[in-house]
C-alpha cells in the first residue's frame, strides 16, 4: 500500500489539496466563496480535459470548449423539466422530452455525446500536421457554435433552457475534478499516453518507433472531448439555466491561459494554473469594484480583469515557457534524498508549494 | 444566369476581403511559423482609428473625415506602428519559442487589444459612415455592381501585384522569401532576422489596415471583435490553401468566400442559419482529400 501511494503520490497529493480546498471552502460558509469554488472546480475538469489533449500531443486545441457545450447541452436535454421541453424544445426525441432522468444519466450522456462528436471530427482533424490541426479544431468550435445558436426546436436557439436541476455544488465538483485528475493521470502512465508524448517530443522518431500518431492522437482527443463534455454537464446543473454564448472565445482563452500559466506539459501544472488563474481573477475583478478612499471608491477600469490576464499569459510565455509547475509534476517533499533516483526528482519538491495554494 | 453571376460577384468581393486577411497571416506564418490571432485585431484597431476616441454610441469620424490620400496612409501608419509594437514587446522575446507557443502568445496579444479597445470605446457596436458613395449600383448589362465591391477587388488585385513585385524584385523582398524558406540559412548568409520580420510586420500591418477600410465601408458598423470572424475565416483559408504558401492563402481565401456566399445563396432557407457549420464542415471534408491544402507548399513539411 505504502509502495503503490509512494509510486502514485502525484494523483493523491493532487485529489488532496482539491479536497482541502473544498473543505476550506465549505467550512468559511460563504455562500460567494462556495459558488467561486464550485465554478473553478468545473473549470478544472474542463482544464484537465483539455491536458489530456493539449499535455500529451503537443497540439493546441481550441474546440474543446465546443465539446463542453455538447456536454452541457446532453445534460440540459436530460434533467430539463419535461413540460419546457415539450413546448420549448420540440424536436427532441420523445424519450427525452417526457423524461426527466437523474443527475447520473445526465452526466453520462454528457460524457459520451461530446466522446462520440470528437470520433466523428477527430477522424478528420488529427490527418492534418500540428499547426493545421490547431486551426481546424477552430472549425469544430464554430461548427458547435453555429449549430447550437440556431437549432432552436433542440437548443431553444439564441433564448435560454431553463429549469434544470442545479444539484452541483463544492462537493459534487470537487468530486468530479477527481476523478478528472485521476483520469488523466492513468492515460499518463498508460501505454498510450506514452506513445503519444512520444510523438509529441519527436514525431519522426515516433513514427519510426512505430507508434501509429494519428490513431493515439484521436484517443486522446476523443477522451479530453468526454472529460470536457462532462464538464460542460455539471456546468449545466450548476448553472441551472443555459445559452450558448459562454461557450465560444471567452471561455476558450481562460481555459487556455489555465493551461499555460500552470504548465501544459505536466498534469499537476494544469491544476496549479486553475488554481492560479482563479485567484489572480478574483482579485483583479475586486480591483474593479474598487476600494473606497473616504468619499470616492478608487478602482481599476472595467476590462482590467481580461487586460491582465492577457498580459499575465503573455509574460509567463516568456519568462517562464513550461508555467508554474515547469513541466515537472507534484511530488511529496523529502529531507534526505536516499538514492540516486530521488537525488534527481529532489527539484521538483519546490513545486509542492505552488501547486497546493490556500483559497 | 443573371442571379448566379450577382452571386458570384459577391462571392469574389467577400473572397478579397478573406484573400487580403489571409496574406497577411500567411506572410508571417511563412516566415516565422506563427499564426497570428491577433491579425484580426489589427484590423479591428485599423477601422478605430478611424472615429473620435470616446464611449459614446455614436461615432464621430476623426481620421476619416480626412482627404483620401492623408487618410490611407495614416491609418496604415497607426496599424503598422502597433504590428510593429506587439512584434517588439511579444513575438520578438518568443523567437525561439515553438510554434503553438507563439499561437498561444498571439491568442494573448489579441485578448489583450480586444478588451482595450472596449475600455477605450465601449462594448457597443457604433455605426460609421465612410464614404457611402461607394454604394452606389452601376449597372453592366443586366448585373448590378455596386461600386464598392469593383473597388475592393481592385485594391485586392493592385495589392497582390504590389506585394508580388515586392517580393519578386526588390532586395528586401527578396530576403524575406529567403527567410520563408530556411530562416536559419537565411541568417547565416547575412540576412537579419529582426528586419525581415520587422518588415513582414509591418506589411501585414497595411493588409489589416486596406482591410479595415474596406470592411469598415462596406459593413458601416465598428465593433470591438469585428476582426474575429474575418481572422478566423482567414486561418481556415489558410490551411486549405496550404500553410506556407502565399499563392495557396489567396486560393483559400477565396475558396471560403464563394463557399460562403453560395451556401448563404442556395442552401434550403431553413438551413440558412447554419451555413458557417456547412462551410466549416466543407472545410473539413477538403482537408480530409488534401490534409496539405489546395496548393501544397515544398517548405512546410518537417525536415528530419
Amino acid at each position: 500500500m505504502r509502495d503503490f501511494l509512494i509510486r502514485h503520490q502525484t494523483p493523491a497529493l493532487l485529489v488532496a489539496g482539491l479536497v482541502i480546498a473544498a473543505a476550506l471552502g465549505v467550512l468559511t460558509g460563504n455562500e460567494t466563496a462556495q459558488v467561486t469554488l464550485t465554478e473553478m472546480f468545473i473549470r478544472l475538469v474542463v482544464v484537465i480535459g483539455l491536458w489530456v489533449f493539449i499535455g500529451n500531443s503537443g497540439i493546441i486545441s481550441f474546440g474543446h470548449i465546443g465539446f463542453m457545450g455538447i456536454g452541457a447541452y446532453a445534460a440540459a436535454w436530460a434533467t430539463a423539466e419535461p413540460s419546457f421541453k415539450q413546448i420549448m424544445l420540440s424536436g427532441l426525441p420523445v424519450f427525452l422530452q417526457e423524461n426527466q432522468y437523474p443527475f447520473v444519466f445526465a452526466i453520462l450522456g454528457a460524457t459520451l455525446l461530446p466522446a462520440l462528436v470528437a470520433l466523428l471530427l477527430g477522424a478528420a482533424l488529427m490527418r492534418l500536421a500540428g499547426t493545421a490541426a490547431s486551426i481546424a479544431t477552430f472549425a469544430v468550435l464554430m461548427i458547435v457554435n453555429s449549430v447550437y445558436a440556431n437549432w432552436d426546436s433542440v437548443t431553444a436557439g439564441s433564448s435560454s433552457i431553463i429549469g434544470i436541476p442545479t444539484v452541483v455544488g463544492p462537493w459534487v465538483a470537487v468530486g468530479f475534478a477527481a476523478g478528472a485528475v485521476i483520469t488523466a493521470y492513468l492515460f499518463q502512465i498508460s501505454r498510450l499516453g506514452l506513445m503519444l508524448r512520444a510523438s509529441r517530443d519527436d514525431e519522426v522518431a515516433a513514427r519510426a518507433s512505430a507508434v501509429e500518431v494519428k490513431r493515439m492522437r484521436l484517443v486522446a482527443f476523443v477522451l479530453s472531448a468526454a472529460i470536457a463534455g462532462a464538464g460542460g454537464g455539471l456546468y449545466a446543473q450548476f448553472l441551472g439555466i443555459l445559452t450558448v454564448d459562454p461557450f465560444y472565445l471567452g471561455l476558450t482563452f481562460i481555459t487556455l491561459a489555465m493551461l499555460v500559466v500552470g504548465g501544459m506539459s505536466s498534469l499537476s501544472g494544469a491544476v496549479a494554473g486553475v488554481f492560479a488563474v482563479t485567484i489572480i481573477v478574483e482579485l483583479l475583478r475586486l480591483a474593479e469594484r474598487g476600494v473606497p478612499f473616504g468619499s470616492v471608491t478608487v478602482g481599476l477600469p472595467l476590462g482590467s480583469q481580461e487586460i491582465g490576464l492577457g498580459v499575465l499569459m503573455a509574460l509567463i510565455l516568456i519568462f517562464r515557457p513550461n508555467g508554474l509547475s515547469n513541466g515537472r509534476e507534484l511530488v511529496w517533499p523529502r529531507r534526505a534524498p536516499t538514492d540516486e533516483a530521488a537525488a534527481r526528482k529532489a527539484p521538483s519538491a519546490a513545486l509542492a508549494g505552488e501547486a497546493a495554494p490556500s483559497p | 444566369m443573371i442571379a448566379f453571376l450577382q452571386n458570384l460577384i459577391d462571392a469574389v468581393s467577400l473572397g478579397s476581403i478573406y484573400a487580403l486577411t489571409a496574406l497577411g497571416i500567411g506572410l508571417l506564418f511563412g516566415i516565422l511559423r506563427l499564426i497570428n490571432f491577433a491579425h484580426g485585431d489589427y484590423i479591428t484597431i485599423g477601422a478605430y482609428a478611424l472615429i473620435v476616441p470616446s464611449a459614446d454610441v455614436t461615432a464621430r469620424l476623426m481620421i476619416g473625415e480626412l482627404p483620401l490620400v492623408v487618410m490611407t496612409p495614416l491609418i496604415c501608419l497607426i496599424v503598422v506602428v502597433v504590428a510593429l509594437l506587439s512584434d517588439v514587446l511579444v513575438f520578438r522575446p518568443l523567437r525561439r519559442a515553438s510554434s503553438p507557443t507563439l499561437m498561444i502568445a498571439s491568442f494573448a496579444v489579441s485578448y489583450i487589444i480586444q478588451n482595450g479597445v472596449m475600455m477605450f470605446y465601449g462594448a457597443r457596436p457604433k455605426a460609421v459612415d465612410l464614404w457611402s458613395g461607394a454604394n452606389t449600383q452601376i449597372l453592366i448589362g443586366d448585373l448590378r455592381v455596386p461600386m464598392l465591391q469593383l473597388i475592393i477587388l481592385v485594391v485586392t488585385l493592385v495589392l497582390m501585384a504590389a506585394l508580388t513585385l515586392f517580393l519578386r524584385k526588390t532586395p528586401y523582398g527578396i530576403q524575406m522569401r529567403a527567410a520563408a524558406e530556411d530562416f536559419r540559412m537565411a541568417t547565416y548568409l547575412g540576412v537579419r532576422g529582426n528586419l525581415v520580420i520587422g518588415l513582414a510586420f509591418a506589411i501585414s500591418g497595411i493588409l489589416a489596415a486596406a482591410v479595415s477600410l474596406l470592411y469598415t465601408t462596406q459593413s458601416g458598423s465598428l465593433s470591438h471583435t469585428m476582426g474575429l470572424p474575418l481572422a478566423l475565416f482567414a486561418f481556415v483559408a489558410v490551411v486549405v490553401g496550404g500553410m506556407g504558401s502565399l499563392v495557396g492563402a489567396v486560393v483559400g481565401g477565396f475558396a471560403i468566400g464563394i463557399i460562403v456566399t453560395m451556401l448563404q445563396a442556395y442552401l434550403p432557407p431553413e438551413l440558412r442559419a447554419f451555413r458557417d457549420a456547412f462551410a466549416f464542415a466543407f472545410v473539413i471534408l477538403v482537408l480530409l482529400v488534401r490534409p496539405a491544402g489546395l496548393v501544397p507548399s515544398r517548405t512546410t513539411f518537417e525536415r528530419v
